[in-house]
């Protein structure tokens, strides 16, 4: 079987600048919806309470809604993954400690419906929160930082400056879908954001080891046409291998129930822009950046003209 | 060309074998058990202990499919549910005779049904973290500076004394946070009071200084005694949180530090937070009281209250003690065995300010007379020390007797574990119904066995044979992946799950990639052979780099506590586990298949003819 019978190069770099504006557009999109609306963050970061009630039948939000109102809490209600589950969010306030609390409240709603069944509690102090914002910001810049150190070594610093680039504007991206949807952003969603993030680099990392490659190869060629061969070359591992990735991400989205949900769909956004973003993106920054052949010849020649211009001076 | 040595095939097959080895307990299952552990300091689990219970069993007919003795408890295996229950009463019947004041606590508990012989190379099931097998997760936070504004209080105290004793005026000691700040008139006793200082008390450090017309010294906590200070105080507090968390009869209890200051807490299986809770945030359970003597001679119980000291031959005595406490738990200070001038062991005792003043005031009055430290567990009583009183004392004493080593660390714990070093507060709070737990595996392995299906079934029809080769090796990479988790008892929790899932979806690019290049190699026009060395060697590159690129993300996830790191850590051994699997493993069984023919017409990786 065979999807791809590709049999001339496909010019991608005469449309560079096109690729480039809509990535921009997305990417001003993104950052606006964040600005504007904010990540719904969810109590891990904030701080707060979060109960998870099961009941026999389906609940019934509202009466639950009302019931606590009533009670005095101030709390988020909505049904989580089927309709006999219901979350319930409350902000932190002082002077109240999170085991009477969750005790509390459902003791109120026993009173409701005898079959309300406590299947989860989570209680985050403030500093915990303020804590896990500061380790994922930081996780975020070792892990760009480490990237660009990589591919500058194994590479060239305008390769691993394109791939950064790249990437880091889907990760935007994906925070601002976030963002728009108001969907909530949660611990294993930082994780499905960062791995995305390494896979897409992954995907820069593909194209640009056949880049240089074909620097080698075709000595000819121009720049652009060495990256378009490159991109062609590679065009169908990298649909299969996202393909294989999806597949994997969408039965995750399916069976993995309402816990793994935003998890998947982050990772669903994350591969889509991913594919676009680190092969049509990241390529023609390398060529904006100036990446040529000379930077990937065996650099003993250069040694010596070195030579010379050095015994030059001395005469 | 394409061939392997021998060796190489015997390692990859070696490797193989033993991830099945390490994988196999995950199949078996949990039995029923029940678990006998020590709930209170004083008594000990031992080999005894075990021969108690196989002989209570034994007695009362209940069958048993296996014992087992390690450090801390007693686990009994059942075959079914009713016999474990059943199991549970008849043990908790013979051990605690008292049931109010019990001795051990039995659980029910979970213990993996493999084999005898694969529990013993070490091969356990995964450790299923609370998201998967329900319970209660508390991460605490430990007031280190109330501990260290305590210590301060009570060296003010001390240096107050001293100066008092050696006669040195003064105009004052204050104490502003944790730091003393005495007040002198001349230049001459500052200095005096200084080399007096430094001559007695050797945890603070002291500077001159000058205010205005008042001339001050200022003494500060040691660095090296804050970091004693405060690793007392944590280890303490954990050793109290033991104690407490005994009495829950929880089976597996996690009681760690985290961090500098926090303590993780973790009770698979509890329900009842508020229970649970209640009993971790008890506060001080220790006792200083004088014992009635006239009430001992005479045997009547009138206004006095009577504890139970259990004695070294064990044997018990009741012990008559005034209704009114000297000392309470939460003024001590520590506890530490120590050898006394004439080199006997004995247990040294540091009181705050408070209870010093009052310790001076009843050692005074009641000299020769006994003292007993009374530890409180269960709201029970227990005298951990009756002793005569020497002499006057303060917040500094020690506790002399026939003591052997042994005895006065025991004891010195003791009075360690009644009193909390320093507050404490819950600031995460976990809980995790059981049902939950199960949807959560549930759902996750079902997640991740039908995207494995998609993709080898994918693999297999788009890569022929070759792709039937990569399907095995992403299923190898699986098999090394539980096995690495089963071998080193990661905490696998729901984000784990899900990484798996990832790291599978992932993990099949490096087939992709070799399978794309062979393509590539064949269409420009190389034999089979070649075709097959060229395209592992030239792919190997690409999939180094991009692995590390992956990699680097695993490790800087790493870095983020909680549910992060539980995927952080499965990440990353599966991009490891991928590299080996995916090269190596399925080169290998291309080379069974293709190397050692003697002529090779086509490979069988789907079509490449396209001309």
């Amino acid at each position: 079987m065979e999807f791809f019978k590709i049999r001339r190069v496909i010019p991608f770099m005469r449309h560079a600048l096109l690729f480039n504006v809509i990535s921009l557009l997305t990417f001003l999109a993104a950052v606006f919806f964040l600005a504007h609306k904010g990540l719904n963050y969810s109590i891990e970061f904030t701080g707060g309470t979060q109960i998870e009630v099961g009941y026999r039948q389906a609940a019934d939000v509202d009466k639950v809604r009302r019931s606590l109102d009533n009670a005095g809490y101030k709390a988020e209600v909505q049904t989580f993954g089927t309709s006999r589950e219901v979350l319930i969010r409350l902000h932190l306030e002082k002077n109240q400690s999170s085991g009477d609390l969750s005790q509390k409240v459902i003791s109120v709603l026993k009173a409701d419906d005898p079959s309300a069944e406590l299947r989860r509690v989570e209680f985050v102090g403030p500093q915990v929160g303020r804590e896990l914002a500061e380790y994922g910001a930081l996780a975020l810049l070792v892990t760009a930082v480490g990237i660009v150190l990589y591919l500058w070594v194994r590479f060239e610093w305008r390769f691993g400056l394109a791939a950064i680039i790249a990437n880091l504007h889907d990760v935007v991206i994906i925070l601002g879908c976030f963002a728009f949807f108001q969907w909530e952003f949660s611990l294993p969603v930082l994780a499905a954001v960062l791995a995305v993030l390494g896979y897409s680099v992954n995907e820069s990392v593909v194209v640009f080891d056949r880049v240089r490659e074909n620097f080698r190869k075709m000595r000819k060629a121009s720049t652009p046409e060495v990256i378009d061969s490159a991109i062609t070359g590679v065009i169908s591992r990298t649909i299969i291998t996202h393909l294989c990735t999806q597949m994997m991400v969408t039965t995750m989205l399916i069976f993995g129930g309402p816990a793994l949900h935003y998890f998947a769909l982050a990772l669903t956004i994350g591969i889509c822009f991913g594919i676009y973003s680190s092969v049509l993106v990241a390529s023609p920054l390398v060529m904006w950046l100036g990446a040529s052949r000379e930077q990937f010849i065996v650099p003993t020649k250069k040694k010596g003209k070195l030579g010379d211009e050095n015994e030059g001076a001395v005469v | 060309m394409n061939r392997y040595p021998a060796w190489a095939y015997a390692l990859i097959a070696a490797a193989i074998a033993i991830a099945f080895l390490y994988t196999v307990p995950n199949f078996f299952g949990e039995a029923p058990a029940v678990q006998v552990s020590s709930a209170k300091s004083t008594v000990k689990v031992d080999s005894a202990l075990m021969t108690k219970v196989e002989a209570t069993l034994q007695k009362a007919s209940l069958p048993y499919t296996g014992a087992l003795l390690d450090a801390n408890s007693v686990r009994v295996r059942f075959a079914d549910i009713d016999t474990q229950l059943k199991a549970r009463d008849t043990i908790d019947r013979a051990l605690n005779t008292d049931a109010a004041n019990a001795d051990f606590s039995v659980a029910l508990n979970l213990l993996s049904a493999s084999p005898r012989w694969l529990t013993a190379i070490n091969a356990l099931p995964m450790y299923l973290g609370l998201d998967l097998r329900g319970g209660v997760h508390f991460l605490l936070q430990v007031d280190l500076q109330a501990a260290l504004t305590k210590r301060a209080e009570n060296l003010a105290a001390e240096v107050r004394g001293l100066l008092r004793e050696k006669t040195i005026r003064h105009g004052g000691v204050a104490r502003e946070g944790q730091v003393l700040r005495i007040r002198f008139r001349e230049a001459e006793t500052r200095d005096k009071a200084q080399a007096a200082i430094a001559g007695s008390i050797t945890d603070l450090a002291l500077a001159q200084r000058d205010d205005g017309q008042d001339l001050l010294l200022v003494a500060t906590l040691k660095p090296d005694v804050l970091k004693r200070i405060q690793e007392t105080a944590l280890t303490q507090n954990i050793g109290t949180l033991h104690k407490r968390v005994n009495e829950l009869g929880v089976a597996e209890p996690v009681i760690q530090q985290q961090g500098e200051n926090r303590i993780v807490v973790q009770l698979p299986g509890v329900q009842d937070t508020a229970r649970a809770k209640d009993i971790l945030g008890r506060t001080a359970t220790l006792e200083v009281r004088l014992v009635d003597e006239e009430a001992m001679r005479s045997g009547s119980t009138l206004n006095v209250d009577v504890f139970p000291e259990r004695k070294r031959d064990g044997t018990v005595t009741m012990v008559p003690t005034r209704k009114q406490v000297i000392v309470t738990g939460d003024q001590f200070i520590g506890a530490a065995s120590t050898f006394d001038q004439d080199q006997r062991p004995a247990v040294s005792v540091d009181l705050d300010q408070t209870g010093g003043r009052n310790m001076r005031v009843a050692s005074r009055e009641n000299i020769k007379h006994l003292m007993a430290i009374i530890l409180f567990e269960k709201g029970k009583g227990e005298a951990i020390s009756v002793a005569t009183i020497q002499g006057e004392f303060g917040s500094r004493f020690q506790i002399t007797g026939a003591f052997n080593t042994a005895e006065t660390n025991n004891l010195a714990l003791l009075i360690r574990a009644g009193a909390l070093a320093a507050p404490m507060e819950i600031i995460e709070e976990r809980t995790v119904g059981p049902s939950l737990g199960k949807d959560n595996i549930e759902k996750g392995f079902n997640a991740t066995r039908w995207g494995f299906i998609a993709i080898v079934v994918f693999m297999t029809i788009y890569y022929a044979f070759f792709g039937g080769i990569s399907s095995l090796a992403l299923g190898v990479n699986l098999l090394f992946l539980i096995a690495i988790l089963s071998l080193i008892q990661a905490t696998l929790t729901l984000p784990g799950i899900a990484a798996i899932a990832l790291t599978l979806g992932m993990a099949i690019d490096a087939n992709v990639l070799i399978n794309e290049r062979i393509r590539e190699e064949l269409r420009g026009g190389a034999t089979p052979q070649a075709a097959i060395a060229a395209g592992y060697e030239r792919a190997w590159a690409t999939i180094f780099d991009s692995n590390v690129t992956t990699l680097i993300v695993g490790v800087s996830l790493l870095m983020v506590p909680g549910a992060v790191r539980g995927f952080a850590v499965v990440h990353c051994l599966g991009i490891l586990t991928s590299m080996f699997s995916a090269v190596i493993v399925s080169r290998a069984l291309i080379n069974l298949s293709y190397g050692y023919r003697r002529k090779v017409a086509a490979l069988s990786i789907g079509n490449t003819a396209w001309k």
